[in-house]
């Protein structure tokens, strides 16, 4: 009886071996990379609306303040999307007869509210409320990117919760002065406040941001 | 099965006089390359085989029903949170025990028959472990996410709790698992390269020179193998020990009646060794006369069994009494009431039957003539199985029905797919087992063979 193996078996043997091996360090750093790619988190995708709304015209241009259109930003757990009245404010006199906001009169012609979408959203597990981020000093800008550089709104944050928890854990960085919270493209300046200071001007470090109930229920 | 285990040999030989290398080697790769008159398959293997498959099939509907509706198909709730789930898991691990405890450890202390038996009781180790293995990821409420114990940098910025057992326990449990694989297959590397080389089918060639990853017993080769062997045993052996006391850490972490407590680990390494000699002897009984292995096993092998059952039996009594000794000698009320619980409560049967079968039974084994007596040593080895599953039963169900509140006070009765899941996990254990019988050799041949050699 011969030998099993011809000489060539090494060859294979430490071939397929290799090949197994890289087989799952690839999958295992696939498998872990995956999450971290803004493509699994939409990040800079254009979400289609009914009417092509360009932030970049209406707070850039024109300098509308966010709260002009998200009303409740301040006092609800929502920021909330404008009626059409809203737009129809300005609508009603301009533009009235732009091919391209035809569904905004129809709307109101239909007493029948725009089916925006959503382009910021968060599972439905955790209970985001925009109201206390307001009233603590957080940027809108700090989780919607600078939407007066956008034509078409996109979502600007990977909106994990490794980037919920890197402010919740060291919420400083990410405070303004009252006035400067709906500015867009703000940044720091010599006069601005320490962290120290807005840090104790909201009442922030007495609890602990970090427990699971303060975002889960 | 005879009843005695053969006067015309010495009972203090650990292998026949007559065998010779080559009659072992002969004997064993016969049986595992299925040649010759020996090599057979008997029908008991296939009758255990459709028996443990018909197990394996209940346990895989219960499993593939609980992923689907969910853990409400259990009979968990609040208060009793942990049921079958972790008991079983219990059980398994300390089953799976028995095979470090023999190969690893007297290893080390040299014991010449633990030689005969480490292959057997490595193998059942090895299924018992693969058998808990799947209990703490079953018990999960989405058990897909089971890797979330594992510390990795993650987009959810979650890390492991390292202050809980119950991490602990996840590094434990896979690092024992994967060691007992690790040593189980070094140690089988000279058998697998003898396979290789005696085999006569192609398939057969194949399948051992692949598993044998190039061994030829080479001087150089041995020279190498032998201290790898010994670090290995030298790991095993403290693992072992950290992997029970650790399980008994997932409970003694806990503020509840009954489980807070400092001889937990101690105690959960006493129940292993009891329940992992007891499934060795079990499974060494029976295979002896089945598949032949009278010359390698003999009256010696299951004589010194029998002592070390005896011995884990004193130590598991010990600790039964010390729990009884703090409880009624500390100041906790809540403890006392549980404890009366257990002595005369719903589940009082199960303490009970706890004490007798796993301290009760056992103490027949001081008498050498019933050590030998292997129908009376199998009754017994089966009374601690059970015994032993009843203990984890009450210490897991009767310490979560009476907590500290008596309003949050409750009882747990398991449901069919509990006792599914349970019948499924034996089922896993003896078909793994059963086919590792079939195409793995149930003795070191190499081990045996340098025995042989050094014979007087």
């Amino acid at each position: 009886m011969g030998a099993p193996f011809t000489p060539r078996a090494n060859i294979i043997m430490t071939t397929c071996l290799a090949a197994i091996a890289f087989a799952v360090a690839g999958g295992g750093l696939w498998w872990f990379a995956w999450p971290y790619s803004d493509y699994t988190r939409h990040v800079g995708w254009v979400v289609q609306q009914p009417v092509p709304f360009s932030h970049q015209h209406h707070v850039a241009g024109l300098g509308l303040d966010c709260r002009f259109c998200h009303s409740s930003v301040e006092n609800s757990a929502q920021a909330s999307l404008p009626p059409t009245f809203t737009c129809m404010t300005c609508h009603s006199q301009i533009w009235t007869n732009a091919a391209v906001l035809a569904p905004v009169r129809d709307s109101l012609a239909r007493n029948t509210p725009m089916t925006w979408q959503r382009v910021t959203d968060v599972p439905d597990y955790v209970y985001f409320n925009h109201s206390i981020h307001i009233a603590k000093g957080v940027g809108c800008e700090s989780c919607h990117g600078n939407v007066g550089s956008m034509p078409l709104t996109y979502k600007a944050k990977t909106l994990t919760m490794q980037f919920c928890l890197d402010c919740h854990r060291d919420p400083g960085p990410n405070l303004r002065p009252v006035e400067n919270i709906f500015d867009m493209d703000w940044h720091r300046g010599p006069d601005t406040p320490s962290i120290a200071a807005l840090v104790a001007q909201y009442h922030l470090g007495r609890r602990n941001l970090t427990e699971c109930s303060i975002c889960h229920r | 099965m005879t009843g005695k285990t053969g006067a015309a040999v010495d009972d203090a030989a650990l292998i026949f006089p007559a065998e010779t290398p080559h009659s072992l080697t002969e004997r064993i790769c016969a049986i595992t390359l299925h040649e010759g008159e020996s090599g057979w398959t008997p029908l008991w293997w296939w009758l255990g085989l459709g028996f443990a498959l018909a197990l394996l099939c209940m346990g895989v509907i219960s499993v593939a029903w609980l992923f689907y509706a969910g853990l409400g198909i259990w009979g968990i709730d609040w208060p009793v949170a942990w049921g079958f789930d972790i008991l079983n898991y219990v059980w398994w691990i300390a089953i799976a025990s028995g095979g470090t405890f023999i190969s690893a450890l007297f290893f080390l202390l040299r014991a010449p028959w633990r030689t005969s038996l480490n292959r057997l009781a490595e193998s059942l180790t090895l299924c018992a472990a693969l058998c808990a293995a799947i209990f703490p990821i079953l018990h999960l409420g989405r058990p897909w996410f089971f890797y979330w114990l594992f510390p990795y940098p993650n987009t959810m910025g979650l890390w492991a709790q390292f202050r809980s057992p119950l991490v602990w326990d996840f590094f434990a449990i896979l690092a024992y698992v994967l060691c007992s694989i690790l040593f189980w297959y070094f140690g089988l590397l000279p058998d697998l390269a003898t396979l290789r080389d005696r085999a006569q089918q192609r398939w057969q060639q194949v399948f051992y020179g692949v598993l044998a990853l190039g061994f030829r017993g080479s001087g150089r080769q041995w020279r190498h193998y032998q201290p790898v062997y010994g670090v290995m045993a030298a790991l095993m052996a403290p693992l072992v020990v950290s992997v029970h006391s650790i399980v008994g850490m997932d409970f003694a972490g806990g503020a509840t009646p009954g489980w807070h407590s400092t001889q937990f680990p101690p105690f959960f390494v006493f129940g292993a060794a009891l329940s992992g000699f007891a499934v060795v002897l079990m499974a060494v009984i029976l295979l002896r006369p089945a598949m032949g292995l009278h010359p390698y096993i003999t009256a010696r092998h299951i004589d010194t069994l029998g002592r070390l059952l005896l011995t884990s039996s004193l130590c598991v009594a010990y600790a039964y009494v010390m729990d009884a000794f703090s409880t009624y000698y500390g100041p906790d009320p809540a403890d006392r009431t549980m404890f009366a619980f257990r002595l005369h409560g719903l589940y009082a049967p199960v303490y009970w039957g706890t004490i007798v079968l796993n301290i009760g039974f056992p103490q027949l084994l001081w008498w050498r003539a019933i050590r030998l007596d292997l129908p009376v040593v199998w009754l017994i080895c089966l009374g601690v199985l059970i015994g032993m599953w009843l203990e984890r039963f009450l210490i897991i169900v009767s310490s979560l029905a009476r907590t500290q509140l008596p309003s949050a006070w409750g009882q747990y009765t398991p449901t069919l797919w509990e006792w599914s899941l349970l019948c499924g996990s034996i089922g896993l254990f003896l078909t793994a087992f059963l086919l590792l019988l079939r195409f793995m050799p149930m003795l070191a041949m190499a081990e045996m063979r340098a025995m042989l050699a050094h014979r007087p």
